[in-house]
């Protein structure tokens, strides 16, 4: 399954590569795709994979660009 | 629209320039001490650049160096420490100058998008009995009945029940011509209610209206990105570590090995190799050209899935189409009215009171023809030959109506009528009285977008149709077609597409166009899948890779003119940024280029840049 994040006070293109990278590689993600102009963050894992996904992503934005906030979309 | 962080910004890069301001005069005016010249510059250094050096130490120490803010810190602090004091801060200053302009640029690009697509209606009015409660689209059901007031957004599909006005669908076709509706008239989700109140009976639950497809559609519109997006991202992960590495080189090697090269010199040279080799210039500009290609085709009433499709579109070299609704109006019409011996009026009055009863589609189309209701009371005796047509009592006279066959049995000598299309012919009391033609006709503009797009350089058009041969080979002479296949059933367009698949070259691409309606394998099997008629169809919206809000093909040649131009900004960003970094890292390394050189190829390329960026937003000149 998809799910869509907003990464909001995200103004810095380079990062954005960077972060969006990081997430790819990360245990379990079958894609992640991060489009600086939109914001949008949408990663697609098994669900049962969400929760520590999730939680190592924010690590990765917090480490990178740290006014950056990380919300699910809906 | 400035948001509190760039606020921020700005108020320290303007104490930072007026310290500067001071610095600058008490060294050249007043010749004061070295040490309270340098303070001074400290000072304005830290107001200016204060958040980029606490950023870099931070990154430091989580690891990560080569970001752009450990590059300006290590470059203007190194500039300090040989000596360049006013040239440290002013090269900070700069930097936050193009930053701010950056965060400026893009989010007043995002805005502008997020407005152009600012179709979301907040609320419904529904009618419940005598009373109208104003309720949240979402909670709507269908047949519910909604009253939609002058100014309003129409909330939901549905039929108009009551009330004529005229509607603004410009946000979602691009089209400035307000639509009429009355009683009975289906109306899309997202116009804007101009003149009259409607009521409305919804036919489609809010998710599946069409404003709620349109809205997710573009929301996730840069989910896909282009190649040269993915390029750049990747150019951008080994540009910084190589130019970092020439610069440490630069700063050692020449000292060690050249006699006489003084250590400062070179030093200085390679912090401006630092200060250039953030490649913001492009990771920025790039994206940001693509964002505004998507969203000047989204004005122009195209809906485009993905920048890889921007640069799909505009590598276009088959344009296959699929007939009925496509390129014709996929509805009979009177093409043809040939009255012998009676006025054209009169033909049609008696040919459409014959078919006065008549539910097949040519009749109805007859009927269309003459204006006015028939007066069914006129009629008697009415007799439905199957295949054949119409006879019937009229007035008290024989009357008949229909084809050549019908005629023949009668014995009544017709004049041919020639035309791909059908041909009613109509006879009373014996005596012939003309022919109607009725034919599928083609859009006013099927045959200006097929002839625009060779002169974009498609080199192949081709129409598919599941038509008979003759209504098909008479379509695409009109049209202009280079190639028909007539007679096909879907699965046979399928197969018919993936031999046209193989006969494009290299780098070309073949675009399908239809109307959405069961083509939904040819749309996947096309480089680029096209949907025409996006307004209500819901099927096509998901379907295809790009959707035409409209029912127009001209907007085919307007999404290759917008996908082209789009492309051409990002290539002349690309060649102009990567550019300008190598020939000012060239006359750096030589000693021909200051610092100051150095901060405009890599803050000022990227504002020009950016500029050139935008430029993709705008739609004049690429529109008919």
């Amino acid at each position: 399954m998809t799910k869509t994040f907003i990464l909001e006070e995200l103004d810095c293109a380079h990062c954005a590569g960077i972060i969006e990278e990081k997430i790819q590689k990360l245990e379990d993600v079958k894609s992640a795709q991060l489009n600086f102009m939109s914001r949008r963050l949408v990663i697609d894992a098994e669900e049962s994979a969400f929760g520590r996904i999730i939680k190592d992503a924010k690590k990765i934005i917090k480490k990178t660009e740290p006014d950056v906030e990380m919300v699910e979309a809906h | 629209m400035m948001t509190k962080k760039m606020k921020k910004r700005l108020y320290r890069i303007l104490a930072g320039a007026a310290v500067l301001a001071g610095a600058l005069i008490a060294e050249h005016g007043f010749h004061l001490s070295n040490n309270v010249i340098l303070i001074l510059y400290l000072i304005a250094y830290l107001i200016v650049g204060g958040d980029v050096i606490r950023k870099a130490a931070r990154n430091i120490i989580s690891g990560q160096v080569f970001d752009e803010n450990f590059l300006m810190g290590v470059a203007t602090v190194g500039a300090f420490l040989v000596g360049e004091y006013s040239e440290a801060v002013a090269v900070m200053l700069f930097y936050q100058v193009g930053e701010l302009f950056q965060s400026y640029a893009v989010n007043r690009s995002r805005r502008s998008i997020a407005q152009l697509m600012d179709i979301r209606p907040d609320y419904a009015n529904r009618k419940e009995g005598e009373q109208i409660i104003t309720v949240s689209p979402e909670k709507v059901a269908v047949g519910d009945i909604l009253v939609v007031k002058p100014g309003e957004r129409v909330p939901l599909d549905g039929i108009v029940t009551k009330g004529d006005s005229s509607l603004d669908t410009k946000a979602l076709t691009g089209e400035s011509m307000p639509r009429e509706v009355s009683e009975g008239a289906e109306i899309i989700s997202g116009c804007i209610n101009l003149t009259g109140v409607l009521e409305m009976k919804t036919t489609k639950e809010y998710s599946q209206s069409t404003v709620a497809k349109i809205l997710k559609l573009v929301e996730s519109q840069g989910d896909k990105k282009a190649k040269t997006e993915n390029f750049i991202t990747k150019f951008a992960r080994y540009y910084t570590p190589i130019v970092v590495l020439l610069a440490v080189l630069l700063a050692v090697i020449p000292p060690l090995l050249v006699p006489g090269a003084q250590w400062g010199d070179w030093i200085y040279r390679a912090l401006s190799f630092l200060v250039i080799s953030c490649p913001c210039a492009l990771v920025i500009s790039i994206p940001l050209s693509f964002f505004g290609g998507l969203g000047g085709a989204s004005r122009c009433g195209v809906l485009i899935k993905g920048s890889n499709y921007l640069e799909s579109l505009a590598q276009s070299e088959i344009a296959v189409f699929d007939k009925t609704g496509t390129l014709t109006k996929g509805q009979f019409c009177v093409v043809q009215v040939n009255a012998k011996g009676c006025a054209e009026e009169t033909l049609l009055e008696i040919a459409a009171h014959c078919e006065g009863y008549s539910d097949h589609p040519i009749a109805r189309s007859v009927r269309e023809a003459y204006k006015n209701t028939p007066d069914l009371t006129r009629l008697a005796q009415v007799e439905e030959l199957s295949g054949y047509g119409v006879k019937a009592l009229l007035d008290g006279k024989q009357t008949a109506a229909g084809n050549e066959k019908l005629m023949e049995t009668l014995g009544i000598p017709v004049e041919k009528a020639e035309a791909g299309g059908s041909v009613v012919y109509v006879e009373q009391e014996g005596v012939y009285l003309g022919s109607l033609v009725v034919a599928d006709i083609v859009k006013e503009d099927a045959e200006k977008a097929l002839r625009e797009l060779k002169a974009l350089g498609v080199k192949k058009t081709v129409m598919l149709t599941g038509d008979s041969k003759k209504a098909g080979t008479e379509a695409a002479k009109q049209l202009g077609v280079d190639q028909v296949y007539t007679e096909l059933l879907p699965a046979d367009k399928v197969e018919k597409m993936d031999a046209l698949m193989k006969e494009k070259s290299g780098k070309g691409t073949l675009l399908f166009v239809g109307d959405g309606m069961n083509d939904a394998p040819v749309l996947a099997g096309a480089d680029v899948g096209i949907a025409m008629g996006g307004m209500g169809s819901d099927a096509a919206i998901e379907a295809a890779d790009v959707v035409i809000m409209t029912d127009e093909p001209s907007k085919l040649p307007v999404a290759v003119r917008i996908a082209r131009r789009t492309l051409g900004i990002v290539r002349q960003n690309i060649i102009f940024a990567i550019g300008v970094k190598v020939l000012v890292l060239l006359l750096a390394a030589l000693g021909l280029a200051s610092m100051w050189a150095a901060v405009f190829a890599d803050v000022g390329v990227a504002v020009i840049a950016i500029c050139n960026a935008i430029r993709a937003l705008n739609i004049t000149g690429v529109q008919n």
